[in-house]
């Protein structure tokens, strides 16, 4: 591989499958052209996103994590995931701060159905950002049972 | 005695009107027979390549519903089949049919398509439009249902070719024709359209110049499947072009024509053909659209032609083309047009015919056998309050054959149609139906998971920039697969039974498919393995065209880098997959409908005419709502006044419905078949009430404009207004000025309120009616007319109404001087500013949403536009439907439209409200939480963060254990996120499940 290669950033993005995948299906029904860096795993409910799968995904190799669901306060198709989305993430934030690891790898975003538009964007910006920063702290350590 | 009722139907035509007709009778417990005159259904949907305003594959959404009508146990589908009579009367038909001869044994044939490739004939393609060439023996199109092939015997030669080499013994060279008598309680008509025949139009050169072609042939070459793979290119030379024009109302609005109607979805579908044209082609082209009015007057049609001229860059000119010229060396065309009063001449490398949609042919014949009017121009007749009723009891009608429309208006009145269907025959219910039934599960538990994965092509859609070869290649090496291949389509019929087959044959436990979205086609493919024996959540599937093919177009590599780390990460899982039990739950068989006006009342009505018990809530004292204000009809084939009191009387002595005025419905509880809600009426009662289903029916209001002067002035009222004073004989003025589009098409409110055009007309012709010496001029943005509705903008313009154009550059001035009104505009035919005194202004007012809309979504978990309208499931298909299980929209909720659409859509969620309250109990989705007894501390977190009160606390051994009530859990998996000791578990989407995708996903692989 060619050691000037610029750093591709590998983005794991988890998406509740009513608002933020269906918005990720209509960038894709609207042709809208978005970096190729992002890896999609649906979930019912951005509720459902453990804080630990976010950790692992750091662990295993992502550079950045996205979470995505729907538009506070009331659109989640479960009414109160992405309020508990909210919370858990906000706090993880401040755990990875403390660890050392920038809070900007992990993203929460609120994209609904028809915000194609807007999911593309913030995948253009994640990749930006997260292109900035370099690869993630976390890639490759060793960790011991 | 009257004969007894017949719980069938037959349902006239296969394209997606009918087959939404036919699956909503279907799911309601009624035996369908869909007959279609050619060898297929799907009609001209299935032609088409994209569909607006979104943009989506034809083809993807209708397939599942091909697939559905094609494999559900109460359709019976009869092919090549038309009417040649009838007897008896609504309950009691008896049609005599004929079956023309496919040459082919159906049962036998399996649709292999070995004869076709060996067949040495060729002939014209018709479902290509005659731009390509099929072989003698043929299927329509690959996702053709049902997959039985046909010769075509003017061109066979009977060679004998294909009789040799079909295994299936399926070819019978002298079948004859059958006749077929079927007896059936109601009868649908969806026989659609026939395409205008552009050469009438000999001006423009249709079948003179080659690069001249109509927009459905157009729609063809768009199509990936279409004769030259989705690519544009000119007829005459097979080059790439440049420039294309598209001629607007060709053979619509033509009164030398006897077309005088407008065909209500061409400037959509020129539009969208010149955004998908740009998209499809790799140079750049330019796109010019030649109008007279842009009519995109339906849901978000405005916020498609604002991207249409903003970010796809289309050019629009509005001008009536006199005619198309062809230079004979290049092949190229003069488009001769006139704008500013000025002639010019413009050259293009291909011009699109945007043709315009007459009666089906020999539709006097089929009228003659049912004994059904026609409306002068050939179609159905029907009328405002009845708008899917025929000339004749017991037959109804739907799609483009009661008057020109688009698609989801076709859907919306076929599941209409459907209901009235119904209602003739709602007693014999269930008593000509059988159950589908599966294969007994194959117990996988002690297999090794064996993965079978399927790519998709999409046409070229996936397999036009990811090389679907190579991900396929790749997904043999992965651990567990033991089948991997690829499809055209996935989805087509053939592919379900080359899974099923690929299933047995491999003993595959695990099935991935890499394809589109799981939204629209998981179920499908659900049932597929289901049907091979195999539990349905032993498959699952990663969306390979809209994450990596639509959003990586010019990155090729990446786009299919992207697709093997999505196969690898979906394999992952599915190794981790394990079987779940789909829960059963009661329904019970009540409606609630939200709001009492034309809509909710049509729709409580259907529901009890199909024998359900019905709450009808209404926020005012009395029932009506917006068609209280509607004293006369453009029309006037009904009077609205006698059919509003018709509808109050039939809706209060219906003792299956219980009415509440001055009430609100305050809370929702529970999901589909098991509603809980509470009533509060205005004197603080309050009703709760069980329900099965909701229908969402709380109409719209009336903007009231802060433009011209509109309440400061006694002088300046609203077409509302202006219909109440004829009505009441108030109205004396002389000099009446009309303004379109207060407070629609404006940056605030971008979208066109539909109705307004229509009722500026009413109220214009009403006062030539009145008042004949009354000038009345109407200045408009573009005359939405649409429909049978220009018979009246022309007549109107007859009658000597002024219709003066304005553009947002430059809107009319209405000024107050020294009492006198003065309103300056600008004339653009003879380019001045004109001044005039009307002694009455009228603005035609928006329809805007019901501010109460936004509690109510809240209320019931659904989603708003961004107008603030209530958002259905599905723009195209489900125009009735919310993304949550048992709730529909119908009329203005759902958009301004008017009195027959709000009809058509309340008996159409009626319709679809019934396909759950036939229902004694509903199988629900088997994705939900369940507990490790042993691991559970009894914390009871779980239970404080569910939001649908599913999860109980139950004594085990002396300490609290949860359990989770299985009906109510909505499977979001929030508390097996929170469990502190993991003793919840989340089916489907099990931790384990989650991280083995998420590892796989990043997983580095050597390229």
């Amino acid at each position: 591989m060619n050691a000037k290669t610029e750093f591709e950033p590998k983005i794991i993005g988890f998406l509740c499958n009513w608002c933020s995948y269906a918005g990720a299906d209509l960038a894709g029904v609207s042709r809208i052209q978005y970096p190729s860096n992002i890896r999609i795993i649906r979930v019912m409910c951005s509720g459902r996103i453990d804080p630990t799968f976010i950790l692992e995904a750091l662990k295993d190799g992502a550079d950045g994590v996205l979470v995505a669901g729907c538009h506070l306060p009331s659109d989640c198709h479960y009414i109160s995931g992405n309020f508990k989305t909210l919370r858990r993430v906000t706090l993880l934030k401040k755990v990875l701060q403390d660890f050392g690891i920038e809070p900007k790898r992990v993203r929460l975003e609120w994209i609904s159905a028809s915000e194609g538009d807007k999911f593309a964007a913030v995948v253009r910006d994640m990749v930006e950002e997260i292109k900035k920063l370099g690869p993630s702290p976390l890639k490759n350590m060793e960790v011991k049972a | 005695m009257a004969s007894k009722k017949i719980g069938a139907v037959l349902v006239v035509g296969g394209g997606v009107a009918g087959i939404q007709a036919s699956l909503d009778l279907a799911d309601s417990g009624f035996k369908v027979y869909l007959i279609d005159q050619g060898p297929s259904i799907g009609g001209v949907m299935a032609q088409l390549d994209k569909t607006f305003p979104t943009n989506d594959c034809s083809m993807c959404i209708l397939s599942p519903k091909l697939v559905a009508t094609g494999r559900h146990p109460n359709i019976t589908i009869l092919t090549n089949t038309e009417i040649t009579g009838l007897n008896g009367e609504a309950g009691n038909f008896e049609v005599k049919l004929r079956k023309k001869s496919r040459y082919i044994i159906e049962d036998k044939c399996n649709g292999c398509g070995l004869c076709a490739q060996k067949c040495p004939i060729e002939a014209v393609d018709t479902f290509n439009e005659g731009l390509d060439n099929r072989s003698a023996i043929y299927v329509e199109y690959p996702q053709a249902v049902p997959l039985k092939f046909m010769i075509d015997r003017e061109k066979c030669i009977g060679c004998g070719t294909c009789q040799e080499i079909c295994k299936a013994n399926a070819i019978e060279y002298d079948q004859k024709d059958s006749e077929v008598a079927l007896k059936v309680g109601s009868i649908i008509l969806a026989p659609g359209f026939e395409p205008f025949d552009a050469r009438l139009k000999s001006e423009y050169g249709y079948g003179r110049f080659p690069n001249v072609m109509t927009s459905i042939e157009f729609e063809r070459i768009l199509s990936a499947s279409g004769p030259y793979g989705g690519l544009v290119l000119r007829l005459s030379d097979g080059e790439i072009p440049k420039k294309i024009a598209f001629i607007q109302c060709v053979g619509s609005r033509d009164f030398q024509l006897g077309n005088n109607y407008c065909s209500a979805a061409c400037c959509m579908y020129g539009m969208k053909e010149a955004v998908i044209a740009k998209e499809h082609t790799p140079t750049k082209l330019d796109a010019k659209i030649f109008y007279m009015d842009m009519r995109s007057y339906g849901k978000e049609f405005d916020a498609y032609y604002e991207r249409a001229q903003g970010e796809w860059g289309i050019q629009f000119v509005r001008s009536r083309v006199a005619g198309v010229t062809e230079d004979p060396k290049t092949n190229n065309l003069f488009v001769h047009y006139v704008e500013d009063e000025t002639p010019k001449t413009e050259e293009f490398d291909m011009v699109v015919l945007s043709i315009g949609m007459q009666p089906p042919k020999n539709i006097e014949t089929l009228a003659k056998n049912l004994g059904i009017k026609l409306n002068n121009y050939k179609f159905c007749e029907t009328a405002t309050f009845s708008p899917m009723e025929t000339s004749k009891p017991g037959i109804f009608v739907c799609g483009a054959f009661s008057a020109p429309k688009d698609i989801p208006e076709s859907v919306a009145q076929a599941s209409g149609a459907a209901a009235k269907a119904m209602s003739v025959i709602a007693s014999e219910r269930g008593t000509q139906v059988t159950a589908k039934e599966y294969p007994p599960e194959r117990d996988v538990s002690r297999e090794e998971p064996r993965i079978g994965v399927f790519v998709c092509h999409c046409g070229i859609n996936i397999g036009g920039v990811v090389k679907v070869p190579e991900v396929v290649e790749y997904a043999k090496t992965l651990p567990n697969v033991v089948y991997a291949d690829a499809n055209v389509y996935t989805c087509s019929q053939d592919t379900q039974k080359l899974i099923r087959e690929k299933i047995q044959q491999h003993k595959l436990n695990r099935v991935v498919v890499a394809s589109c979205t799981p939204r629209t086609h998981e179920p499908l493919f659900k049932e597929t393995v289901q049907e091979a024996g195999l539990n349905p959540y032993l498959f699952e599937m990663t969306n390979i065209r809209d994450q990596c093919s639509w959003v990586h177009m010019h990155e090729p590599e990446k786009a299919t880098e992207k697709a093997k780390d999505l196969v690898r990460s979906i394999v992952a899982k599915a190794k981790l997959l394990k079987p779940l039990k789909k829960p059963l739950i009661n329904v019970t068989p009540v409606g609630l409908v939200i709001g009492g006006g034309v809509s909710g009342m049509t729709a409580a009505l259907e529901l009890a005419k199909q024998g359900f018990e019905v709450h009808l809530v209404e926020k005012e004292k009395e029932l009506g709502g917006h068609l209280r204000t509607i004293r006369y009809l453009l029309e006037k084939d009904d009077d609205p006044k006698e059919e509003l009191n018709a509808l109050i009387k039939a809706v209060t002595e219906n003792d299956k419905i219980h009415v509440y005025l001055g009430a609100e419905v305050v809370d929702v509880y529970g999901f589909v078949g098991n509603f809980k809600s509470k009533i509060r009426q205005q004197n603080g009662r309050e009703t709760e009430i069980e329900h099965g289903i909701v229908i969402v029916a709380t109409g719209a209001v009336e903007y009231k404009p802060t433009e011209y002067l509109y309440g400061k002035d006694p002088r300046i009222v609203t077409q509302h207004d202006l219909e109440e004073q004829i009505a009441e004989g108030a109205f004396k003025a002389k000099n009446v000025l009309m303004i379109q589009c207060v407070g629609a098409r404006t940056n605030e409110r971008p979208n066109c309120a539909r109705i307004c055009c229509g009722q500026a007309i009413k109220n214009a012709l009403k006062i030539k009616e009145i008042s004949p010496e009354t000038e009345v001029y109407i200045l408009y943005k573009d005359m939405r007319a649409y429909g049978f509705k220009e018979d009246y903008y022309r007549e109107a313009a007859t009658q000597g109404v002024m219709f003066v154009n304005y553009e947002d550059e430059r809107k009319p001035q209405l000024a107050n001087d020294n009492g006198g009104l003065k309103m300056t505009f600008w004339e653009p035919v003879i380019k001045e500013e004109i001044e005039i005194e009307p002694d009455l202004v009228v603005l035609s007012a928006a329809t805007i949403p019901n501010p109460d809309n936004k509690r109510v979504a809240e209320m019931l978990k659904v989603p708003l536009t961004k107008d603030g309208f209530f958002l259905e499931a599905h723009m195209k298909l489900r125009p009735v439907d919310f993304a949550t299980d048992g709730v529909f929209l119908c009329g203005m909720a759902h958009w301004p439209k008017y009195i027959d659409e709000s009809i058509a859509q309340a008996c159409a969620a009626a319709a679809r409200a019934t396909t759950i309250l036939s229902k004694p109990t509903l199988e629900m989705e088997g994705i939900v939480a369940n507990v490790n007894e042993d691991l559970c501390s009894g914390c009871r977190i779980c239970e404080y963060l569910c939001p649908y009160n599913a999860i109980e606390m139950k004594e085990k051994d002396g300490k609290p254990i949860a359990h989770v009530i299985e009906a109510l859990c909505k499977g979001c998996g929030a508390c097996g996120t929170a469990c502190p000791t993991k003793a919840i578990i989340m089916g489907h989407f099990t931790t384990e499940e989650i991280l083995a995708q998420v590892k796989a996903a990043l997983i580095e692989v050597k390229t």
